[in-house]
């Protein structure tokens, strides 16, 4: 008989806090964690605004995890909050006789910010001649400026699986240990990765989800670049509007999202909390373009039909989609198109949002966060909204849960992650039955 | 739960210091070249370390269809390293895909289905490209020349093509080689330093395994030639700063008196393909893949653990799948960085699970020829060790002639030996072990 694989144990890093059951209820009432960026002075970038973190409460995070992580990365720190207190949902950090090599590690980490300042000033300096003339990039002179200017510690925690081995030694998880990155679709593929794991034997527990941080100077840069972010300087707290005709854009966002996934029998046996269950998974690639998605959307609809077929469903099951909804303009209307062409009949009927419009897109934790909302949707049989939904896009013709959240019946939920590049991935979980 | 298909490698495609392409790679790896060198393709004298192994020149071109190229102004080197090994695992494993179609290189249709192709691909932290940043940066500063985030913001970062960020995002390796190919089916990027190829081909394993997948493109490719990958490594203390003036003997993995590692450019991409997919098309079979084993270092993040635990959970567990033993394994081909305590973790690792059966064992690493490229490591050790079942040989091992004496695995020093091995055993393991993983490698039979 296949391993089944519940969820048991949630935590999360937002931009409207880090507990649970608060966030939700700011969900809910639709509120926004849209500010000014604060990070760093972004007054002369294209998009003054983003959904940080807020510094307090980074503080705090930064004090609890303690002198043992005081290196790392902003990444690191968002992800052993929401592990941590995943981790004590789940009643793990009370459980006995657990074997620390079936616990392992599957996350959508991203790299950590970039230690901007010493890095820029070194490739000033590497620009420069001796009397002050810019040059092109001498690499000796930038060389004995970059090794007096960078710090040992800040490069390597930046490597994106530093924060899976922090993971790993704050609880004891000596089981497989693995980072994805597949840009977007980063923390939905490890929890799916992580979910065959489990099914296959190779781990029982699994902390999984995702944590990034592309709020600094370079990765502003490089989205603003491309265009993707929403410039609406002057009202930031509407800027994401996800399947408004009016997007612009997304907004950058930052966080973690951290689930423990369990295999059913050993939850069972220790009396853990059993909050929903993973029932299947898709990841395709579109195989298209670099720059832009499947004019049909080929790779989206695969990933949503693989994850419904593994799970042995069909479209008429979904209750709510938990849509990549970024707010660009492509994004949302082939998103639209790929549910409409999968779910034909149904499409209408199901109710689809984008917390996006909230949260902001936090980017490789993206996913793992609106999976958890997917969770809580069906504990409480209630979904939360897409905000700043005002004006109706005849290429967006879907039930939204525009801008108020609705109680519904919520049973079964599809949770989509779609990444630059390509890369799709879904997941479906359902509320937990015998 | 072990699954019902049987998973075979059917292509093997390689870039490397010491040549691109299986064959290539083989010939001079047998014929014991060292690829490690001064660095040129930058001036390396800023750094107390000024050699590293970098590929042979090769032309993009050559490895995607024309209409494509416009395409290569997107790509880190990392990416364009990818599609080179992608291109030959491909063409190794005679799929015909719409890469090899639309090259003109045959008139027959596809003989795989593009849903049914997947990748999983491993990369690293991508360096951008320093020339092209540090220029962008060093036009925005003050009246003092120092750095200026406001100018940076309102016009510097204008320097910058629009599509920057696309070059550099890890996922995009697989991106453009599943583009490239037509391999719509499941697609992951690991980014887990040199676990990540490893990790990338037994994710890919078990992927086949369950039916997700009728084959997959996996591996790993990474570009550790460049400045800022030179300088990180450099601030991590982890290379050779002894031996520029003799790059030949400078990586000495598992010796006595070895002193860091040597930074690298290349990749390993293979094919992974079901059993009776590869038998209706006829396939060549070079072996079976038949375990999976990963861990990860509780104990640190930052240093190796002594008795290499991680790494040694990782074997044993990749053993179990393969329904095998230690004593059963005939060739052991271990990472070996060349610094001092990971290597001694890595043997202890491996003495830990092979006993006294590790004095019968062959070895065979290849970072004393061809460097450490990160990502792409596993993937190349992966085809090595693939390639040694295959041809019944064993390749000599450069610079591990004079073992530390923990070191009891029997590396080849100088001409390669004949044997029959019936299961080999390849690791790959990150930083000081975060991410550790081992495959069991069967010699085909029916």
């Amino acid at each position: 008989m296949e391993r089944r694989v519940v969820i048991t144990g949630l935590g999360w890093v937002t931009p409207l806090g880090d507990s649970i059951e608060a966030v939700w209820k700011r969900l809910l009432a639709s509120e926004c964690g849209i500010k000014k960026t604060e990070i760093f002075d972004a007054n002369t970038f294209p998009s003054t605004f983003s959904a940080e973190v807020p510094a307090s409460l980074l503080k705090t995070i930064q004090q609890i995890n303690g002198a043992a992580h005081a290196g790392a990365s902003r990444n690191t720190h968002f992800a052993l909050a929401a592990a941590r207190a995943a981790w004590q949902h789940a009643g793990l950090d009370t459980a006995l006789a657990l074997d620390p090599t079936g616990v392992g590690i599957y996350l959508g980490g991203g790299e950590g910010p970039l230690d901007f300042h010493p890095f820029a000033t070194a490739a000033v300096t590497g620009c420069r001649d001796d009397h002050g003339n810019l040059t092109s990039l001498d690499t000796a002179r930038w060389a004995n400026a970059a090794l007096k200017l960078l710090n040992a510690t800040n490069e390597v925690e930046q490597e994106p699986n530093l924060a899976g081995g922090h993971l790993a030694v704050e609880f004891n998880a000596q089981g497989p240990s693995i980072n994805t990155l597949t840009a977007c679709a980063a923390s939905t593929q490890a929890i799916g990765e992580a979910t065959h794991l489990i099914r296959y034997g190779d781990a029982n527990v699994m902390i999984t989800g995702g944590t990034h941080s592309m709020i600094h100077p370079l990765g502003v840069t490089g989205f603003s670049r491309l265009t993707a972010l929403s410039t609406r300087n002057d009202d930031i707290l509407t800027a994401s509007r996800p399947f408004d005709r009016t997007r612009d854009g997304f907004v950058l966002g930052e966080g973690a999202g951290i689930v423990i996934l369990e295999e059913l029998v050993h939850a069972r046996e220790r009396g853990a909390p059993i909050l929903a269950e993973i029932t299947g998974f898709g990841s395709t690639a579109d195989a298209f373009r670099i720059t832009d998605i499947h004019e049909e959307g080929r790779g989206a609809i695969a990933a949503m039909k693989g994850a419904l077929d593994s799970a042995g469903l069909g479209c008429e099951d979904v209750d709510y989609i938990s849509s990549h909804g970024t707010g660009t303009e492509e994004n949302d209307k082939i998103e639209t198109l790929a549910i409409r062409t999968l779910f034909d009949d149904h499409a209408k009927s199901v109710a689809i949002s984008s917390i996006k419009s909230m949260l902001g897109h936090l980017i490789a934790a993206a996913g793992a966060v609106e999976l958890i909302t997917c969770v809580l949707a069906i504990r409480d049989q209630i979904v939360p909204p897409t905000i700043n939904y005002q004006t109706p896009d005849p290429n967006c013709d879907l039930d939204y849960v525009p801008n108020k959240s609705r109680p519904m019946k919520v049973k079964t939920t599809l949770s989509n992650s779609f990444g630059f590049g390509g890369q799709n991935n879904a997941l479906v979980v359902q509320a937990f039955e015998e | 739960m072990k699954d019902e298909r049987r998973v075979v490698v059917t292509g093997l495609g390689v870039a490397t210091p010491i040549g691109i392409g299986i064959e290539a790679f083989w010939d001079a790896l047998i014929s014991k070249q060292c690829g490690i060198r001064r660095i040129e393709s930058f001036d390396p004298s800023g750094f107390p370390t000024q050699i590293g192994g970098e590929l042979p020149l090769f032309k993009l071109a050559d490895f995607i269809p024309k209409s494509y190229r416009k395409s290569a102004k997107v790509m880190a080197r990392d990416i364009t390293i990818a599609l080179a090994c992608a291109y030959h695992a491909v063409t190794d494993a005679g799929l015909r895909t719409k890469c090899i179609i639309e090259r003109g290189e045959t008139s027959e249709p596809p003989n795989i289905d593009s849903t049914r192709l997947g990748a999983n691909i491993g990369a690293g932290l991508i360096c951008a490209d320093l020339q092209e940043l540090a220029s962008a940066l060093s036009s925005a500063t003050d009246d003092d020349d120092s750095f200026s985030l406001k100018h940076w913001g309102s016009e510097g970062m204008g320097n910058l093509t629009p599509l920057w960020l696309l070059k550099f995002l890890p996922n995009m390796l697989a991106c453009h080689v599943t583009i490239v190919h037509d391999a719509q089916a499941p697609s992951n990027t690991i980014t887990c330093a040199e676990a990540s190829s490893h990790l990338a081909i037994g994710e890919a394993y078990r992927t086949i395994a369950r039916g997700g997948a009728d084959a997959c493109i996996c591996g790993g490719a990474e570009s550790k030639i460049n400045p800022m990958s030179l300088a990180r490594q450099q601030l991590w203390e982890r290379l050779n700063i002894e031996d520029n003036e003799t790059p030949d003997r400078a990586c000495r993995p598992f010796a006595e008196g070895r002193c860091g590692s040597v930074v690298s450019e290349g990749g390993g991409l293979v094919i992974l393909e079901a059993l009776d997919h590869a038998l209706a098309r006829k396939a060549k079979i070079y072996a079976e893949v038949v375990g999976f084993g990963a861990g990860g270092n509780a104990s640190s993040w930052s240093k190796p653990d002594p008795e290499g635990k991680a790494l040694a959970l990782a074997m044993r567990k990749a053993l179990a799948d393969a329904d095998t033993s230690a004593e059963e394994i005939q060739l052991a081909a271990p990472l070996g960085t060349g610094l001092v305590d990971y290597d001694a973790a890595e043997l202890a690792a491996w003495n830990n699970v092979f006993g006294n059966h590790s004095d019968e064992m062959h070895a065979l690493t290849t970072r004393g020829t061809i460097g450490n490229n990160g990502a792409g490591a596993g993937g190349i050790d992966f085809a090595a060790a693939v390639q040694s079942i295959y041809q019944k040989t064993v390749p000599p091992s450069v610079n591990t002639d004079h073992p530390d004496p923990q070191c009891r695995m029997g590396f080849v020093h100088n001409d390669p030996v004949d044997a029959n091995i019936h299961q080999g055993l390849t690791v790959g393991y990150a930083l000081a072990g975060v991410q550790c993983a081992a495959i069991v490698i069967r010699e085909f039979e029916e």
